[in-house]
């Protein structure tokens, strides 16, 4: 009797387009809606919150017990879901517009939290800064800045550098030394130098601040892509496609890229944390978002003048706000690591 | 008077695959001055029960029952600080690897006069001391300049001396020895095992040698302890059960010693593989693999039965007659 | 051993070059220097004149190689608003930042190793979880806003320590230094401590699994068969240990920290060469923000290179194969 030789799968996963063509349509989305007259349109935002649920869901499909192995990942899952809405829904939460100078008086500037208009219409229940602008508002606004320009420059990065490390890890020779020799210059300068110097030559601006982390990002997605790329064009699937005489164009984006994918959106989700910290960061020291849109970073910066004088509020709420979307992301993003990471586990 | 007396041991590994019973019931009793090899393969449960005695048993592993008396005192039930101050002083341990035993940074002389001074509140000049009148004890050449040296700057039979003379510092009762010469090269094998036969007898130290190889038993041990899935399938004097094995499985390790049989014949094997701890059969855990084993062998579990002549065999069909002389 | 030392002194010359064309370019070549230096209404003739005093009028590749020539002795060119030589300006500010990231270097050290001892000590119990938890909120503050709740909290709310500068300085071989006198110390600690924190949630982290890691070796079974309290099997044999690789890893780090206290001191109005590059940033003196950047490349440099050779003398392992033991 012969043996049956065991087919080889083309895949080691079942690679589902779903996902990606939500995140796509999502950066698409943000972006336009980032940079257009203050997201306006309440459908497409609704669409988005869809879209941030389902991936999640569909991350955590099957893994759900595992993820949620305690009480500090329902604290941190909950309030990053109420931290999304509330950037998403700004403008029908807010008490007022802060963008809008019409509705801002000055007489009502640096009022402690708990003071009301002098009409008695509308209470600052977070305070006001020194133009009169209620703090609440200027969180719900500022959080939405910070939120989505880190993820707007996450993913372009991670688009960038899964592009430069597939192709550094399938060109491999010289092509392969040089890109990952400039990555790892790269790298060996922390990110905050990095960004300083790209904001110190471009001047501010709130594209300026994306194109600035997309530049310092893109080296970090393009080594881990690049590792697993090379490990992975090692598996007996890409050998038998291959074999099979498939064009190259279809290995890479039918085979290798789906598999390469699954560890960055871990990293990913973490870095998206980084980001907003970089961005507020920059922010602060002046050289970040400009002031007509204001990020955390940047009302943080704007009222710590007054904080040794005791007037706290303006710069303690939305650093509060601050800690609150980077833990709640960084939590959220250690548990998807550990769940999600074949390799971790048992 | 009996310096140790383990009755009814048991230690459990509790992983994510089941409870593993390492170490089913074991009992054994060892005089002052006296050596006993406890024999078996991989797995057999020897090693545990050595760890078991100076509770060193690494989680998920945990003595779940039965007694182990040191001098009258029972060790199971002693609080852990209590433990500590008897672990390498009246009961010292060595191990199989000695290129893993000795901590890689820290200099020769650190590790011996920690060794001392974890129990004798003396000068570091008189730990020093005692630690140079060990290192020349196991036949390490000018010992006070080797002192400061690290253990990467020993072989590994000197590395293992080195271990022995840590044991020997404060004078032991009791020195169990996990496999101390498996990893060594068979010449400095045979030395260190002169070397330790002497230092036992000199001293008058009880020496539990853990060891899956007869032979080295075979020139050592006063009594023999032969382990098989977690439990003592046949003790006697050495003598004895090397030349009379009772239980097959006994036969079947002395089988597979060269030398033992006829020039030219084949060595013996014992057929099959160490047996699954965490599924053992319900019979007798030898039976799959035993040439000799029936129907109720692959049923009930044979008890523990006592020979002449301080022999006890567990096995339904023993080779060597009850109360009888083979 | 001198091969590969020659072998990297060498990739460290590569890489300082590669960063001189990098900040060439990238500083001086985006928008026009002029524009900062000479008032919007000056006339024609003025600007032609200022645009060849400062040589802008020479092709990109003439500028380059006077820049790298004058870079090579040492001229990095002067403040457009100190009017000083760039280089002076770094280092005169400098030691004010290399103290102060080498206190907040010790603090994440002095707080990190216990906690990840203990964290791997206790890994799989409460004690362990609340500190790694803990240590990814280390990781997620961002320096200016633990340094602006440490203001407010023990500088405004309980008054112990001063909020912002620097304090008494003493010289030191003709450096002024606050870490010796006791309110400069005062002054220095809560920026130090801002600093540290991000580097202590990575000590913990790495001090963690190192602990772990070492907890399962024979060596440490054998202390314990020894008798050797559980203190000293941690704080002796495991710290031993873990403690090469951490301080290779703070070392490396020590640069980031440089780069990390331009945050710092601009919360403290730390007088360092952070606080003067964000000022140059602002008013755009580009001379001395390259002057930054090309000593800041330096230091890196040079901390990767001792890094590397402490690293072969502090391991007794790696030492041997040096020849020394």
């Amino acid at each position: 009797m012969t043996e049956m030789p065991t087919p080889i799968p083309l895949r080691d996963r079942t690679v589902d387009a779903l996902p990606w063509l939500v995140t796509a349509a999502m950066t698409l989305a943000t972006f336009a809606l980032a940079f257009g007259p203050d997201w306006s349109s309440l459908p497409a935002r609704v669409l988005m919150l869809i879209g941030f649920v389902a991936i999640s869901a569909h991350l955590l499909r099957g893994r759900g017990r595992q993820f949620f192995n305690g009480p500090v990942a329902y604290v941190a899952a909950g309030s990053l879901l109420l931290l999304v809405v509330l950037a998403l829904f700004a403008n029908e939460i807010a008490p007022q517009n802060p963008y809008d100078l019409r509705q801002l008086d000055i007489m009502d500037g640096r009022l402690p939290p708990g003071s009301t208009t002098f009409d008695g219409a509308m209470t600052y229940h977070l305070g006001t800064d020194e133009q009169g602008r209620d703090i609440l508002s200027g969180i719900l606004y500022g959080l939405r800045v910070s939120l989505s320009v880190a993820i707007i420059a996450t993913l372009v990065a991670m688009a960038i550098g899964v592009v430069v490390g597939i192709y550094a890890a399938w060109a491999g020779g010289r092509v392969e030394t040089i890109l990952m020799r400039l990555v790892d210059l790269q790298l060996s300068f922390p990110s905050i130098l990095v960004a300083l110097m790209l904001m110190a030559a471009f001047g501010r601006g709130l594209d300026k601040v994306v194109i600035a982390l997309i530049i310092v990002q893109w080296a970090y997605y393009a080594r881990t892509v690049r590792g697993t790329a090379l490990s992975e064009a090692r598996k007996e699937y890409i050998d038998a496609a291959r074999g099979l005489g498939l064009p190259v164009r279809r290995i890479i984006f039918r085979h290798l890229l789906p598999n390469c994918i699954p560890p960055l959106l871990v990293i990913s989700t973490v870095q998206i944390a980084n980001t907003i910290v970089l961005e507020s960061s920059l922010s602060f020291l002046g050289v970040g978002v400009p002031i007509t849109r204001p990020s955390l970073g940047l009302l943080i910066a704007n009222g710590y003048d007054y904080m040794l004088s005791g007037q706290y509020w303006m710069s303690m709420y939305p650093g509060v706000a601050l800690l609150a979307i980077v833990a709640s992301i960084n939590l959220v993003g250690d548990r998807l690591r550990d769940t999600l990471n074949p390799r971790l586990r048992k | 008077m009996s310096v140790l007396e383990v009755r009814n041991l048991q230690t459990h590994f509790f992983t994510d695959a089941g409870v593993v019973k390492a170490v089913d019931g074991v009992d054994f009793a060892l005089n002052e001055g006296e050596v006993l090899g406890l024999v078996g393969e991989s797995g057999s449960g020897k090693s545990v029960t050595g760890f078991s005695i100076l509770r060193l048993v690494d989680p998920p592993g945990r003595v779940v029952g039965g007694q182990i008396l040191f001098r009258g005192q029972d060790l199971a039930q002693l609080p852990a600080s209590e433990m500590r101050r008897l672990r390498g002083n009246k009961i010292a341990m060595i191990f199989q690897d000695p290129m893993m035993t000795l901590n890689p940074v820290l200099r020769i002389d650190t590790q011996m006069i920690e060794a001392v001074r974890a129990h004798d509140k003396v000068s570091a000049k008189a730990a020093r001391d005692r630690a140079i009148s060990a290192l020349s004890k196991v036949g390490i050449p000018s010992p006070a300049e080797r002192l400061d040296a690290y253990p990467h700057q020993f072989s590994g039979g000197m590395r293992q001396r080195v271990a022995i003379a840590i044991a020997l510092l404060n004078g032991p009762d009791l020195i169990v020895a996990d496999e101390p010469t498996t990893a060594l090269d068979v010449t400095i094998q045979s030395q260190i095992l002169a070397e330790v036969q002497d230092l036992a007898r000199d001293t008058g130290t009880a020496l539990i040698w853990i060891t899956h190889d007869l032979a080295v038993v075979a020139g050592l041990a006063d009594r023999v302890a032969v382990m098989y899935a977690g439990r003592i399938v046949e003790t006697g004097q050495t003598d004895d059960v090397l030349t009379t094995p009772g239980h097959p499985y006994s036969v079947g390790l002395l089988g597979s010693i060269p030398g033992h049989g006829q020039r030219g014949e084949r060595l013996t094997q014992i057929p099959g593989m160490a047996p699954n701890m965490a599924h053992l059969p319900p019979g007798c855990a030898f039976a799959p693999r035993c040439f000799n084993a029936d129907e109720r062998c692959r049923t009930d579990a044979p008890g523990i039965e006592d020979m002449e002549r301080v022999r006890q065999l567990r096995c339904h069909h023993p080779l060597t007659k009850a109360g009888g002389t083979p | 051993m001198l091969v590969y030392l020659l072998r990297r002194i060498a990739q460290s010359i590569f890489v300082a070059l590669a960063m001189m064309v990098i900040v060439f370019f990238g500083i001086y070549m985006i928008g026009n220097p002029v524009d900062i230096l000479i008032s919007p209404d000056a006339t024609p003739r003025e600007i032609e004149e200022t645009m060849a005093r400062f040589g802008f009028d020479q092709p990109i590749y003439i500028q380059f190689l006077t820049f790298v020539g004058n870079a090579l002795q040492g001229d990095l060119g002067r403040s457009f608003v100190h009017g000083e030589s760039a280089v002076t300006l770094i280092l005169h500010y400098m030691p004010a930042t290399l103290e102060l990231a080498a206190l907040g270097l010790i603090f994440s050290v002095l707080i990190g190793i216990p906690l990840g001892v203990y964290a791997g000590y206790k890994a799989d119990r409460w004690q362990g979880r609340a500190i790694m938890t803990g240590s990814i909120f280390g990781f997620s503050l961002p320096n200016f806003w633990v340094g602006m709740l440490l203001i407010l909290i023990f500088a405004v709310e309980l008054r112990w320590l001063p909020s912002t500068g620097r304090g008494d300085t003493v010289d030191v071989f003709g450096i002024r230094l606050s870490i010796f006198s006791e309110n400069g110390l005062q002054y220095m600690i809560l920026p130090a401590l801002t600093l540290a924190l991000y580097k202590a949630s990575l000590v913990t982290r790495l001090a963690r699994a190192g602990t772990q890691e070492a907890l399962v070796q024979d060596y440490v079974k054998f202390a314990r068969a020894k008798g050797v309290s559980e203190t000293r099997i941690l704080f002796v044999h495991v710290l031993k240990n873990i403690m090469i690789p951490i301080l290779t890893v703070l070392g490396l780090e020590l640069g980031s920290m440089i780069a990390f206290a331009v945050v710092t001191e601009t919360v403290f109005a730390w007088p360092g060469m952070g606080k003067l590059l964000i000022d140059s940033i602002l008013t755009l003196d580009r001379p001395v923000i390259v002057a930054y950047l090309m000593m800041t490349v330096l230091i890196f440099i040079v901390i990767n290179l001792v890094v590397d050779i402490v690293y072969t003398i502090l391991d007794p392992r790696v030492r041997v194969t040096g020849g020394a033991g």
